[in-house]
């Protein structure tokens, strides 16, 4: 049996990350997974992947979120618990920071998510017929 | 000109430890496991997907000397570990039922099943790192 190379359990860590980035992930839990203390972790995580964790972690959450925004209508606060995050001003701040616009703005610059969204025509078909009519149907369409 | 892609290779760790990985839970079937002493006991090992005959995973160690030196082997055992070294896709009828499947034999997801424009899939490693990813396409028959 060999042992597995060093570096393998980083990505495991890195796989966490990915995985369960809706989560309350820290480095802790992540050095953990690795196997590695806190600090030796985030200092070798980052010579293997060319950033620190908590980077790594966060820039998952920001992709996420981006996604979110363009293919739902979820709305911003929402979306910022969905990608494991607490505050919605500080995510807002980071989001602006990564992508150079708001959410709100950047979700205003892509295609309504419904315009993208595999709603099968039954469904369309059903939902989107009016359930009343205040009014009576026009008797000369009827007699037509 | 060519005509069919008969094998692919992976970069393994251990290929006793892949091979378990592959057949036990992955449930793939062994292909061929043949030892050559005047090869510097080379290791030939694959495995396939049952019901595909014609295409296997060579399950290969990462040789070293006179093959490579010993800096590039370790160079490629670092990528692997990494998950820089390629992978492999696989598809199946019901996605939900593999994923639960394959997680209760203790398969490590990294990307739980995800609607997608082509239907849905998910992603997992093999034990060396190797990326595995598994779909249920909905835009082909």
């Amino acid at each position: 049996m060999t042992y597995p190379h060093p570096a393998r359990h980083l990505l495991r860590a890195r796989d966490l990350v990915d995985a369960r980035y809706r989560d309350p992930l820290d480095v802790p839990t992540l050095a953990r997974a690795a196997r590695l203390s806190p600090a030796h972790f985030s200092r070798e995580f980052r010579r293997a992947f060319g950033e620190p964790p908590h980077r790594y972690l966060l820039m998952r959450r920001m992709e996420r979120a981006a996604s979110l925004l363009r293919n739902t209508d979820r709305r911003v606060a929402e979306i910022c618990l969905n990608v494991g995050l607490r505050s919605v001003g500080s995510f807002t701040t980071t989001f602006h920071r990564t992508f150079g616009v708001t959410p709100t703005a950047y979700r205003a610059a892509h295609p309504p998510a419904l315009d993208r969204a595999r709603v099968p025509t039954c469904i369309l078909l059903a939902f989107a017929r009016p359930s009343s009519s205040t009014f009576g149907e026009d008797g000369r369409a009827r007699s037509g | 000109m060519l005509k069919q892609l008969t094998n692919v290779q992976v970069w393994v760790d251990d290929q006793d430890e892949a091979l378990a990985f592959y057949t036990e839970k992955l449930g793939l079937e062994l292909r061929e496991d043949v030892t050559v002493p005047e090869m510097g006991n080379f290791r030939w090992l694959s495995v396939g997907v049952p019901g595909q005959p014609d295409v296997a995973i060579v399950l290969m160690a990462v040789p070293g000397p006179p093959v490579f030196d010993e800096e590039t082997r370790e160079q490629i055992k670092s990528l692997l570990a990494k998950g820089a070294s390629g992978g492999l896709f696989f598809a199946t009828d019901d996605l939900q039922r593999a994923y639960e499947e394959l997680k209760s034999r203790g398969v490590e997801f990294q990307q739980e099943p995800t609607e997608q424009p082509y239907g849905i899939d998910a992603g997992f490693r093999d034990p060396s790192g190797n990326s595995m990813r598994m779909a249920q396409r909905s835009d082909i028959g």
